[in-house]
């Protein structure tokens, strides 16, 4: 008596949640066209390029950080490394997209600027393939996999957890970073991709193209919370929360906590690429300071101020970081970092379950007065 | 030709005390042709004539005029003959003579050659060190006679060599072997690079003479070779000084309380703008002092990041004792508040910080091999700073509480000892020590307000590598560390290396996950 | 003696992990024919100097039901970590059955041939309902696949029900563990290790923090179930170690001090000393 995997897929979500996702899916995918191509631009109700850009960044952000809550909230693991993932996955879609360019760049040669720049006269091989999007698609997914099976393989294996863990996810992401800063890399250097022209033959900077992309990440964002929902309700991940609570014991009941781990690492690691992938042609750059470390801790505070160990929280929480980002960073762009960093601090502090967490108490603090 | 003229010179410097010069060669130096002006300077410098140093200097500052087909120097409405001396009328419409760089190269050289003659020994060694690395073949009789006159021995053995690389070109073979075999004891590059040419047969046709030459290089080689690994050996112990001062303090903080900070790069980056401030303050207040301002900076930085980390403790990381995770992204926060905070105070750019007079400089071991002293202070330093920590952890009674508490905090609570005030103290400890090595670093380094930034994964690598909750295996990691980065730098570069080292502290803790020096048993997890 | 410690070659696991690529575990199956669960010999682990096992030599007979009792620090903790694969021993073998050699087994490969543990302290998932440890607990494929796919089928509940009215907590089974008692929790852990269906069961303290009436029935239900399986307890309780009747192992500075039944040891010259010389 099995039940078929779509009915269970079916019912990780209740039928409040299924509403809100298709409510948010209807929004992204005909609401905000129509408000974008139809309604004139003086109008209250249209929604410029610049909301669309910031909204699709940001949505990015946030499926980067269910990503780091699958593995961070749930498997109790904190990765200060997945910036690189993401990156991975940029880089992997912006070569494509520098294929893309053909002759149009400032020296009009088949080769990227950058590499004519270098004197280079053919493509390295690892860009084989870059001109087919199909390849280049699986290779946003085939990197980050591999680059983090082999990592997780190998650091699960030697059982590190905790703080060195994080420590050295960290160095990871650092040394990434160093190899892309490098001309000889072949990424470009410090510069790293840009000034992208078209996806499939089509403008980039079109407002077609822009929605499209818009409700591809829409689209991603939501199939990647029915997912995750589903993931974190089989016993999958009852066992992945298990090993987070009591390691131990789940070894001496017989589950060999490295493959659940890894298994999840992998899985976080290609949401990450497939996020850096609508990324980029989105935000128009991909650059090695995708991989500081900086930007990978930040990822850990959306998902803290939104509440780990739900599924709505880091994506709340990436909203709200990032909404507070491009406002500072505009109004006072001297004050961001002071925010930041005190938002690190009062979230440790006072708010361990985050925004979510303090909703629920007030909830049943409302419920226990009425 | 140039013989004959310096023979006709001699005799002129034998017979003549005064007006020394000879008119037609100072009439030279105002050729229109500055390959004549250059041969013409040559000669007039082989003179040794205090004159000539007069002349020549009054050419450089460019008040050799030509008048009347007369070279005269005229220095404001003063006008003299250039060769005799003797005072002239201010000519109508002097001419100015042309000096460009060549010349004024040329000039340079020939009166540091003069200077040879200086009666202050001091101003000799000065020009026989200045020729030791620009001799060209002109100069060789003039060597010789300095050298015939020289008493001092050291300006003698200088003479030496230059005047052997000078006779590198003469034409006769026999000079051209004594010069290489007189060069057969140095040890410097560009003497290396002069020998060079003589090693092949387009170069030296001279059997005898090749050979010795590059018998002679070989020699070179094998000296310099040594000079280079000593050299990456004393920079990797260098670096490896400022590893251990960038990770004490974390050795202390993570590896004996078991703190994560991450804003411990930042604590570094407040003593090294401590440094900054006592070397304003001193600028200021204290001009005739400043060389003293770095050793006032040392308490003013340790107790500005003692403070700071106080203040972290008592406000944030008390309240997340045992929540590692935690501290590691509330401390995240206090770092990104420092840096802003510098950001500030002292602006974004980064800001000089003057190493004093008694740290510049250093000891040449080998032409190729300079030890500076700030670095010979630094590592000194780090020692000092080392042997502070083992004494305060092992021999007072503040050691002793901590390691108390860090090992049974009920137990030691229960004995008496105040443990919230120890875990206060011990991380304004590790803080203040990182202090330190921020005035450390801003002798060597950048000082910015992201300079810490640097730091926070190469000292966090020292602890790991070196096991937790030992200072021993923190001063080995950040030697091996420090010694292991820079010989690899020697061959890939310095961003490959860091990768390189990156990876392979990522392999050594799949094999070692409790560092070089493990803790076992019970209670490891 | 040697002879029949040997494992088959055959039944020996790939490399050294016991763990095929695809993390399939290949362990060689029980074999109880010469009547021996468990056989640890000449078991040696040191800890910077200090040995905390010293050659320790230890039988366990299929079927039995066996106490180990010794001061503090004698090594009982140890040992059960020797035999559950957290501490492998510097030197000694130990042996599950004929074929099944310890020390090369992983935590996980250890609990999947057939070993069960319950910790001193206990450990428990705190987040997850009373229903849930049970189900993880589970004896079913543990593979990630298996894991993700899994659906409770209708005798895996009845399995678990039964379990649950066994350990006498059928009215809390939806309750979040960490929620229970300690007494409950000691229940709760043992309810997981049956779940597990392990044929030899290593029982740290078992009764710690049990009232009385608690504890007889821990010890009804341990002597219910030898025969069936095997047993090693670890227990300071002379009263509950009485109640279960088997035979008695005294550990002392690491290795074994005396056996035999109950009033045997207690008369034994040697352990009065080490309980009452002290």
């Amino acid at each position: 008596m099995r039940k078929p995997f779509i009915l269970r897929l079916l019912s990780s979500l209740d039928s409040k949640q299924w509403l809100a996702l298709g409510v948010f899916l209807a929004l992204a995918l005909v609401a905000v066209p129509v408000l974008h191509l139809a309604v004139p631009e003086e109008s209250a109700f249209h929604v410029s390029t610049y909301a669309i850009t910031l909204v699709g960044k940001i949505m990015c952000y946030a499926l980067v950080a269910v990503a780091m809550d699958l593995i961070w909230g749930y498997g109790g693991i904190l990765s200060l490394g997945h910036g690189l993932f993401f990156a991975l996955g940029g880089y992997a879609f912006g070569m494509y997209l520098m294929r893309q360019i053909g002759r149009d760049g400032s020296y009009q040669s088949d080769l990227p600027d950058f590499m004519v720049f270098l004197d280079w006269k053919e493509l390295p091989w690892f860009w084989l393939g870059s001109d087919h999007i199909g390849w280049m698609g699986f290779l946003v997914l085939a990197v980050p996999a591999a680059v983090a099976f082999v990592f997780g393989y190998f650091a699960f294996r030697s059982r590190i957890k905790g703080v060195y863990f994080s420590i050295i996810t960290q160095a990871l992401t650092y040394a990434a970073m160093l190899l892309f800063f490098r001309n000889e890399t072949g990424f470009g250097g410090n510069n790293g991709f840009t000034d992208f022209k078209r996806i499939l033959g089509y403008g980039i900077t079109t407002s077609e193209m822009r929605l499209v992309l818009f409700g591809l990440t829409a689209l991603a964002l939501a199939a990647t919370l029915v997912f995750a929902a589903w993931l974190v309700k089989s016993k999958f991940g009852r066992v992945l929360t298990a090993i987070r609570d009591a390691e131990s014991r789940v070894m001496f009941i017989g589950y060999n906590p490295l493959w659940y781990k890894l298994t999840i690492w992998v899985i976080s690691a290609v949401l990450c690429g497939i996020a850096g992938a609508l990324y980029v042609p989105q935000v128009g750059i991909i650059n090695p300071s995708e991989m500081s470390p900086g930007n990978s801790i930040e990822i850990a505070i959306w998902v803290a101020v939104g509440g780990r160990g739900t599924l709505i929280g880091p994506v709340i929480g990436a909203f709200v970081v990032n909404l507070a980002k491009s406002w500072f960073t505009v109004s006072f762009p001297e004050y961001w970092l002071f925010f930041l960093g005190l938002l690190f601090i009062v979230v440790t502090l006072m708010l361990p379950q985050g925004l979510v967490g303090l909703w629920k108490k007030v909830m049943e603090k409302k419920g226990a007065v009425a | 030709m140039i013989g004959k003229t310096l023979l006709v010179l001699l005799c002129a410097v034998a017979f003549q005390a005064h007006a020394a010069l000879d008119p037609a060669q100072v009439r030279r130096l105002a050729a229109d042709d500055s390959t004549e002006k250059v041969a013409a300077i040559r000669q007039i410098a082989q003179t040794a004539d205090p004159d000539a140093a007069r002349l020549l200097t009054a050419m450089g500052d460019g008040n050799l005029y030509l008048a009347n087909d007369k070279a005269l120097i005229i220095d404001g409405d003063k006008a003299v003959d250039a060769a005799t001396g003797a005072a002239v009328k201010m000519p109508a419409e002097p001419e100015s003579v042309t000096v460009n760089n060549r010349i004024r190269g040329e000039l340079a050289n020939a009166l540091a050659a003069l200077k040879l003659f200086d009666a202050d020994p001091a101003i000799r060694l000065a020009s026989a060190q200045k020729l030791q690395s620009n001799v060209n073949a002109d100069m060789a009789p003039l060597l010789a006679k300095a050298l015939e006159k020289e008493s001092d021995t050291r300006i003698a053995a200088l003479l030496t060599t230059a005047h052997a690389q000078a006779n590198l070109g003469n034409a006769d073979p026999a000079a051209r072997l004594a010069a290489v075999q007189a060069l057969a004891e140095a040890n410097s590059p560009s003497i290396k690079a002069m020998l060079q040419p003589l090693t092949d047969k387009a170069g030296e046709p001279e059997d005898k003479v090749r050979y010795a030459a590059i018998e002679t290089v070989k020699a070179i080689e094998r000296r310099l070779a040594m000079g280079e690994t000593l050299g990456s050996m004393f920079s990797g112990i260098s670096l490896g000084s400022i590893l251990l001062l960038a990770a004490l303090g974390l050795a202390i903080t993570y590896g004996v309380m078991g703190v994560i900070n991450m804003a411990h790069g930042e604590l570094l980056m407040v003593g090294a703008y401590s440094a900054y401030g006592m070397q304003s303050l001193f600028r200021a207040y204290f001009p005739d002092a400043i060389d003293w301002y770095l050793p006032a900076a040392i308490p003013v930085a340790f107790f500005a990041a003692a403070l700071i980390g106080v203040v972290m403790e008592r406000t944030v990381i008390r309240w997340l004792y045992g929540r590692t995770l935690e501290t590691l992204l509330a401390t995240w926060g206090i770092s990104l508040v420092l840096i802003q905070g510098a950001r500030v105070l002292f602006g974004a750019q980064n800001v000089e910080v003057s190493n004093p007079s008694w740290m510049s400089g250093g000891i040449a071991l080998m032409p190729n091999l300079m030890l500076p002293w700030n670095r010979i202070i630094i590592i000194g330093f780090a020692l000092f700073v080392l042997f502070l920590v083992w004494l305060l952890m092992n021999k007072t009674r503040l050691g002793m509480f901590v390691r108390a508490v860090t090992q049974n905090r009920p137990m030691a609570s229960c004995v008496g000892v105040h443990t919230a005030r120890i875990d206060t103290l011990a991380f304004a400890l590790g803080a203040g020590i990182a202090g330190l090595g921020g005035v450390a670093l801003s002798q060597i380094s950048n000082v910015g307000p992201d300079m810490g930034q640097g730091y926070i994964v190469d000292s966090f690598m020292v602890v790991v590598v070196g096991g937790v909750g030992q200072l021993a295996g923190a001063v080995w990691a950040a030697l091996g560390l420090g010694i292991f980065s820079k010989l690899l730098e020697g061959w890939a570069g310095a961003v490959i290396a860091k990768i390189v080292i990156l990876v392979a502290i990522i392999v050594f803790i799949q094999k070692r996950p409790q560092g070089i020096f493990a803790l076992k048993g019970r209670f490891v997890e | 003696m040697i002879s029949y410690l040997n494992p088959a070659p055959d039944d020996r696991p790939e490399g050294s992990d016991g763990i095929d690529q695809m993390g399939h575990f290949v362990t060689g199956e029980l074999d109880l024919s010469h009547g021996v669960a468990l056989y640890l010999e000449d078991i040696t682990v040191s800890f910077d100097g200090f040995k905390a096992l010293n050659n320790l030599n230890l039988a366990i007979d299929a079927g039995e039901l066996r106490c180990i009792i010794g001061p503090n620090g004698a090594g009982k903790t140890t040992m059960m970590d020797v035999i559950t694969g957290k501490t492998r021993p510097d030197s000694g073998k130990a042996f599950f059955g004929q074929t099944i050699d310890l020390t090369r087994l992983t935590e996980p490969e250890i609990a999947h041939v057939g070993i069960g543990r319950k910790f001193q302290k206990p450990t428990i998932f705190e987040q997850h309902t009373v229903f849930e440890n049970l189900e993880l607990a589970m004896k079913t494929d543990k593979r990630v696949w298996k894991s993700l796919m899994a659906w409770l089928a209708g005798d895996e509940r009845d399995k678990i029900a039964e379990t649950l009215r066994l350990i006498r907590l059928d009215k809390e089974a939806d309750r979040q563990a960490g929620l229970l008692s300690h007494g409950q929790k000691q229940w709760l852990e043992i309810g997981m290790l049956l779940m597990q269906e392990p044929k030899l069961l290593l029982l740290d303290e078992p009764v710690a923090g049990m009232t009385d009436d608690e504890t007889m029935r821990t010890a009804e239900l341990f002597v219910s179930l030898a025969g069936k399986h095997s047993l090693v307890v670890v227990e300071h309780d002379m009263a509950f170690v009485e109640k279960l009747g088997g035979k008695v192992t005294v550990l002392h500075e690491g290795s074994v001090l005396a056996e035999g039944d109950l009033a045997t040891v207690q008369n034994d010259q040697r352990v009065i000393e080490v309980y009452l010389g002290r």
